[in-house]
């Protein structure tokens, strides 16, 4: 007492005495939420995870982050029809964000510098055959040989790639790039016998000592259907023409191609024919624009190059130079129904481009194994009724494009891998989904997407360049900026900033936020402020 | 121009920090040693305006005179929760005053600093509207008409909250207070000229004045730092929502602010020696409305049978507010 000025009796103290977390009976918590990229990515890439390294400029680490998942990005960057970006949240604000465009400058940045994968895990002892050299099977390959299997892929045709080298036309997907990625594939470890048809499975597998199999043959047999022709109507099907393509002579179709079906294939070999020179170009589909299962980007750019559609139109007869055609209606039901009016339409040649069928011939008589519907069924580990023979992309039930054969390949080298090590391959449970709602877009400056430069409708109808061009250093990095990172926090700060009560730790750069519970009142404005939806209120503990 | 060629840090500068920024170029807020000069345990309620503006304010402010600051506090909410005595939450020097005469012990502060020649040491005079625009006005005009070397902060929460939300000249028309009740043919609070004191800072021909929120930190930060730039009477008129006397949730504070900038209602800009020098242009334009219906004190206006000619008067007000500060820049034409 005796030493305190006139009038003072108390030491002075601080608040910190004052536990004011006491008052609380909501309180913050950091979360990651599943970004709706990732969830509709069929390869089950770590979309926003790869675009955050890209966002600083470490585009090495945004293409290993990448590959982890995805061994083929500069593929992907070409043909993937982006599922993420119909579904992006950015997509509520101005535009999505061009997920493609990144992923394939990475891609091409990877070849450009030659990166290679990391090194795989240690060696298992194990010998897996690969049946197919497709995206599904070099998918396989690469995440088998990652998880330190030997790895020997089996492939039938003459050179690798499957569907991506003999159904997808170079204009869409110069052959270097999938060459360049194919090798690095190799390169990692995995075996190519090329020219090596497998007739039986079970002998292949005894024969060359194999632990297990993973079948990816695809379905490259032309569906036909019955049409009532003349003697010299010229009928071909699509994927033999997508095929001949890659050989040295060229399909002659004619100055008249009619291409009969309403899928990617169908517009994929009505884009060839103009390039090799026809002058009148159409598809004939039985239904309308709406019901057309192709994608739209590729529908879009027919059209741009002068392909003419038909819809609502069944073919019931090919002449020689001509083709007779019915008018169909959609019922109700949306299907369509003839109609009984009938046109004819001039046709140099008829291209089928009905779907695929797979070659089932390398699985007579394996015990257990189930066929329907020409495919082959699996089960939710990807294993056949066969024990230790799997299988998937084209050749089983599911949507046909490359990135589900590639996400096919992931998820059937994971349960290999746990069927050869005698264990069960959980995945890891999914965050919760992070809706447009969560996020505080004030925060995102307004920033519209770049477009890829599109090549000349005109030379687009002459040869066979790639349509889409790429973007270049600047504008890729301009364009990862604009990932809005929904649920997972990229430090912005904004929690340790707008909290009135300091109450917010921040542990530095890469280590993130910590809320301190002695001072939190719950007051919530972390979490509204949070622009991206990586922080929640949960009730306290009664 | 199809696309923004150059510097694009996916938040652009609207968020605290940036991961992609210079540490430098972030603001004192996202720092790990700012001054914090309000600790944690004040007694403000949850989701606080005021603890978060002054903190906002002073750390920008210790900042910019390297911790060499001095303040002086009127009586009023932002007193009572930092200082139960013998508890402070105040890491400066800082003395409090009577309610009307912070401006008046600022001045006197800042004169014992020039006699002892310690002109390192700048002052800084705080309170909330009611001290400010209301009882101690007269200190703080004199303040302003003898140019005293120092920065005096209003933190606008619109009434008396402190005492149980009585009205002050601050209190916008058809706010409901404890004093203007919702009820009667005229519910709420008067139309009127109010007092606006920003304009009448600049009045005075000061060095600077301005107005900020607490929605926007870059905003706040750059004008506080701005203001110790300059000699003499300086002014900050900051709006910080008050959750418990506004009737908004807690977690809505910064929102509630930044909707008051976005329609228009509170202006915010920046004036040197009596002239307006620039305006925060609103980025997204919004009907007043979007910022009346979240708080309980204009719900009678949202009643079965909404007051859409107090709603239109008040959207005048903003529209006024737009055009005289210029709040809405002018399209280029491409």
């Amino acid at each position: 007492m005796r030493d305190k000025p006139f009038a003072i009796t108390l030491d002075p103290g601080s608040s910190l005495a004052n536990h004011t977390g006491s008052w609380r009976t909501m309180k913050p918590v950091y979360l990651d939420r599943l970004p709706p990229c990732n969830a509709g990515c069929p390869a089950g890439e770590n979309i926003q995870g790869w675009l955050f390294h890209a966002e600083s400029g470490d585009y090495e680490q945004a293409w290993r982050v990448l590959t982890l998942d995805n061994p083929l990005p500069a593929i992907m960057g070409r043909v993937c029809y982006h599922p993420c970006e119909d579904v992006c949240n950015r997509g509520h604000l101005d535009s999505a964000v061009g997920i493609n465009s990144v992923e394939r400058f990475l891609g091409d940045e990877a070849i450009r510098h030659g990166w290679k994968f990391d090194e795989p895990a240690a060696t298992s002892g194990k010998k897996v055959l690969v049946v197919g050299a497709g995206p599904s099977g070099l998918s396989a390959a690469y995440h088998l040989a990652r998880l330190g299997h030997r790895v020997e892929i089996h492939e039938a045709g003459p050179l690798s790639g499957g569907m991506m080298r003999f159904g997808i036309p170079k204009y869409r997907l110069p052959r270097q790039v999938l060459d360049a990625e194919v090798a690095r594939i190799l390169d990692f470890g995995v075996t190519l016998k090329l020219d090596t048809r497998v007739t039986n499975i079970e002998d292949s597998m005894r024969s060359g000592n194999f632990d297990a199999a993973f079948l990816a043959v695809g379905a490259h047999i032309g569906k036909r259907a019955f049409i009532p022709a003349g003697d010299a109507a010229r009928i071909m099907d699509a994927v033999s023409v997508l095929r001949s393509m890659e050989g040295e002579e060229r399909p002659q179709l004619g100055r008249r191609v009619v291409v009969y079906g309403g899928g990617n294939t169908a517009l994929d070999v009505a884009r060839t024919a103009r390039r090799l020179g026809a002058t009148e170009t159409i598809i004939v589909y039985r239904r309308t624009r709406e019901k057309m299962p192709a994608h739209n980007t590729e529908v879009e750019e027919a059209l741009q190059e002068g392909v003419m559609i038909k819809w609502l139109s069944t073919i019931i007869h090919a002449g020689e130079h001509d083709l007779t055609i019915e008018k169909m209606v959609l019922d109700e039901k949306g299907y369509p129904q003839p109609t009984g009016e009938f046109e004819t339409m001039a046709a140099d040649s008829l291209v089928l481009a009905l779907g695929q069928d797979v070659d089932l011939s390398l699985l007579q008589n394996v015990a257990g194994l189930e066929i329907k519907d020409g495919m082959v069924q699996i089960d939710g580990n990807m294993m056949t009724g066969h024990p230790g023979i799997f299988a998937g992309g084209d050749m089983v039930p599911s949507e046909r494009t490359v990135t589900m054969g590639v996400g096919h390949g992931k998820k059937a080298a994971r349960h290999i891998d746990a069927w050869l090590r005698h264990r069960s391959y959980v995945p890891a449970a999914k965050h919760e989904p992070v809706t447009f709602d969560m996020l505080n877009p004030w925060y995102y400056s307004d920033a519209p997407k770049i477009m890829r430069p599109v090549l000349d409708a005109i030379r687009r109808q002459s040869g066979f360049e790639e349509v889409q061009g790429g973007l270049d250093e600047n504008n890729a990095l301009f364009e990862a900026r604009r990932c809005l990172s929904c649920g997972n926090c990229f430090e912005c700060d904004n929690c340790y900033g707008v909290c009135p009560d300091n109450s917010v730790i921040k542990l530095g750069h890469g280590k993130r936020f910590q809320i301190n519970y002695d001072y939190c009142k719950g007051c919530g404005i972390c979490v509204a402020e949070c622009p991206c939806g990586a922080i929640k209120m949960v009730p306290e503990d009664a | 121009m199809p696309f923004q060629p150059v510097k694009f840090y996916q938040t652009g500068t609207f968020t605290v920090g940036n991961r992609l920024l210079k540490p430098e170029d972030r603001s004192v807020q996202s720092h790990r040693d700012r001054s914090n000069a309000i600790n944690s345990g004040h007694r403000a309620c949850q989701g606080c305006g005021e603890a978060l503006g002054a903190r906002y304010a002073l750390d920008a402010a210790m900042e910019a005179t390297k911790s060499q600051l001095i303040a002086a506090n009127a009586t009023g909410c932002l007193e009572v929760f930092t200082t139960p005595y013998p508890e402070t939450s105040w890491q400066l020097p800082w003395m409090h005053s009577l309610f009307g005469n912070a401006a008046a012990v600022a001045t006197g502060i800042a004169a014992a600093l020039k006699v002892k020649g310690r002109n390192e040491i700048r002052v800084i005079a705080q309170g909330g509207d009611g001290g400010t625009t209301d009882i101690g006005l007269g200190c703080l005009s004199g303040m302003f008409e003898r140019n005293d070397d120092v920065l005096y902060i209003c933190y606008d929460n619109e009434a008396y909250m402190n005492t149980g939300v009585q009205r002050s000249s601050a209190t916008p028309p058809a706010a409901r207070t404890a004093t203007t009740m919702p009820v009667g043919p005229n519910p709420g609070n008067p139309f009127g000229q109010g007092k606006f004191v920003p304009a009448i800072a600049m009045a005075h021909e000061i060095p600077y004045v301005a107005t900020a929120t607490v929605a926007d930190l870059h905003d706040l930060e750059a004008k506080v730092k701005r203001a110790m730039e300059f000699r003499g009477a300086r002014y900050i008129h900051i709006f910080v929502p008050c959750p418990l006397g506004w009737g908004t949730a807690s977690h809505d504070t910064i929102r509630i602010a930044r909707l008051a900038h976005e329609t228009g209602l509170f202006p915010i800009f920046e004036a040197e020696h009596g002239l307006q020098v620039s305006a925060l242009p609103i980025r997204k334009q919004l009907p007043v409305e979007e910022y009346l219906k979240p708080q309980k004190r204009f719900a009678h206006l949202f009643g079965a049978k909404p007051e859409l000619e107090v709603i239109a008067r008040i959207q005048a007000r903003a529209d006024r507010n737009i055009r005289k500060y210029g709040l809405v820049k002018q399209q280029e034409t491409p």
